[in-house]
């Protein structure tokens, strides 16, 4: 058997579960905060979405960006990377996507997060929903300190689900997809990580990936 | 403190009564004792080292970093020996270089790093990065990590060792992968140590290698003792034999490295842990007597019974 075959995920995994949701903990320490603020801007585009006004795609696609970079830099960068060199490589595509979103939602504004939809919209509201309000409970609900809470904005796994059901709404299928590609990666490297360190949160990241594809997916109409 | 003290009297007890078993069961009369020598030297090294794979890799984080130098406090107090880490394992280096420094970098220690780059041209700057890490003049031990870059990291390690920057040369494999090559290497180069993977589950080892390195007098450095835990997890709630205890051993952690230990080839093996009382627990399985090749194969069998 070649030598490559032989190697499992758990291979890969270099860090502890207790020193991976430690990340969490230092890091929402050092901004706090900030969560509050993040929370109601997250919670500042839910509203958008269902009351539109003229400025709303391109401040939700500002938003979006802006939170992409800054969790790339910041958590990738100064947290997760010290534990594992490999998630420095991510990035780069974290920096990528938050300029796409700033380029084609903010100053082209070809995004419409809109619910012109019915299967498709609902699953994409319900994905940022999600993102903003159930993800930063797990963290009680898994046993840990509220203090380690996965919080959109600040941490990446809810920023990449909120971005995917915004993604969902986006009635432009080419454009939709090509944002999708670095959300939906990075969601799927989470669920490695998470299931292969035993943690149940790998089932969310993984049934966030199945739901947007299943909304980019679904027929939609004219 | 005090507790880890008193743990430690109970263990030496432990091993004055294995002595005591020696007729009664089939023990090996040598290698015994918590030390052993390396082959191309005669140096002592004891026989319980201290991985950092996953375990010391907590980057910055304050709590974490305390606790890991804490373990290494535990491991010194019961006697040092071989620290093993790599530019792989993230920011291990540093977590060793952070307790080394608190702990006045105790004379016990035995310090062996790799390394892991695919281009020579690199290696010597790594391996000066990873002594910074440390803190350390120079290293005691380098090793190839898992053969990567061989060839050329080789002819720099050699070429250290010669300038007296380095003591000891090694290449490492683990999961039992790359043997034929690691084999090859065995044979062609004037190497001190070689580091593999080997455990009662995982005993490809035995085959080749392992012979080999005792008729090229090569030290052996055992990775994975536990499975990376999964092994202690499997045995944990059942029973250990009714014999274990008759030459001191009182975890299924001590029966695992006790098998490994006793291994006439077996220099060195290096559990990873975040917990001080497992340090002293891994430590305690090179005390007492070293069960001999008959009852190796009972030991062996009773875990595959199980």
């Amino acid at each position: 058997m070649p030598a490559w075959l032989s190697y499992r995920p758990e291979d890969f995994l270099l860090f502890s579960e207790r020193a991976y949701w430690r990340l969490f903990e230092l890091s929402n320490q050092a901004v706090w905060p900030l969560q509050i603020a993040t929370l109601l801007l997250a919670t500042a585009i839910l509203v958008a979405i269902l009351r539109p006004t003229p400025w709303s795609d391109r401040a939700i696609a500002a938003l979006m960006a802006v939170a992409w970079i800054w969790v790339g830099l910041r958590f990738l960068g100064l947290y997760y990377g010290d534990i594992n060199w490999m998630a420095t490589y991510a990035i780069p595509l974290f920096v990528a996507e938050g300029l796409l979103l700033a380029w084609f939602g903010f100053v082209r504004n070809r995004t419409r997060f809109a619910v012109h939809c019915q299967v498709p919209c609902l699953l994409g509201l319900t994905l940022f929903a999600c993102a903003l309000a159930l993800h930063p409970v797990f963290a009680v609900a898994a046993g840990r300190s509220l203090s380690s809470a996965e919080v959109i904005g600040i941490a990446p796994d809810p920023t990449a689900i909120a971005t995917l059901g915004l993604l969902c709404l986006v009635r432009q299928g080419r454009l939709a997809w090509l944002l999708l590609f670095v959300p939906l990666l990075w969601c799927l490297v989470s669920t490695t990580t998470l299931l292969t360190m035993g943690a149940a949160e790998g089932w969310v990241t993984l049934t966030a990936v199945i739901l947007a594809l299943a909304a980019r997916l679904w027929p939609r109409g004219a | 403190m005090s507790i880890e003290r008193r743990t430690l009297v109970k263990g030496a007890v432990f091993g004055l009564a294995s002595a005591a078993a020696l007729p009664k069961l089939g023990l090996a009369q040598e290698g015994s004792g918590t030390t052993r020598r390396i082959p191309s030297s005669g140096e002592a090294i004891p026989a319980v080292g201290l991985g950092t794979w996953i375990t010391f890799n907590v980057g910055n984080d304050p709590v974490l970093r305390k606790e890991s130098a804490a373990v290494m406090a535990a491991f010194f107090e019961a006697g040092g020996g071989m620290i093993d880490s790599s530019p792989m394992y993230g920011s291990s280096q540093p977590v060793v270089g952070f307790g080394l420094e608190r702990l006045g970098y105790p004379e016990t220690l035995f310090s062996a790093d790799k390394v892991w780059t695919q281009s020579g041209e690199n290696g010597p700057d790594q391996i000066e990065q990873s002594r910074r890490y440390w803190g350390v003049p120079k290293f005691d031990l380098l090793q190839v990590h898992n053969l990567l870059g061989w060839e050329s990291h080789l002819g720099t390690l050699f070429d250290m060792k010669a300038a007296g920057t380095l003591r000891y040369v090694g290449i490492t494999t683990s999961h039992g992968r790359r043997h034929d090559l690691f084999e090859e290497i065995m044979r062609a180069q004037p190497l001190d140590f070689v580091q593999l993977t080997y455990n009662i589950a995982d005993r490809e080892a035995e085959r080749r290698l392992l012979p080999l390195a005792r008729e090229r007098g090569m030290a052996v450095i055992v990775n994975r003792p536990f499975q990376r835990g999964a092994l202690v997890d499997r045995l944990e709630g059942k029973p250990l034999p009714p014999w274990a205890g008759e030459i001191g051993i009182t975890s299924w952690a001590q029966f695992l490295l006790k098998f490994i230990l006793s291994h006439p080839a077996v220099t060195t093996a290096i559990p990873a842990t975040s917990r001080v009382d497992h340090v002293l627990e891994n430590k305690r399985a090179a005390e007492g007597a070293i069960p001999d090749a008959a009852l190796r194969k009972r030991m062996a069998e009773y875990v595959r019974e199980l």
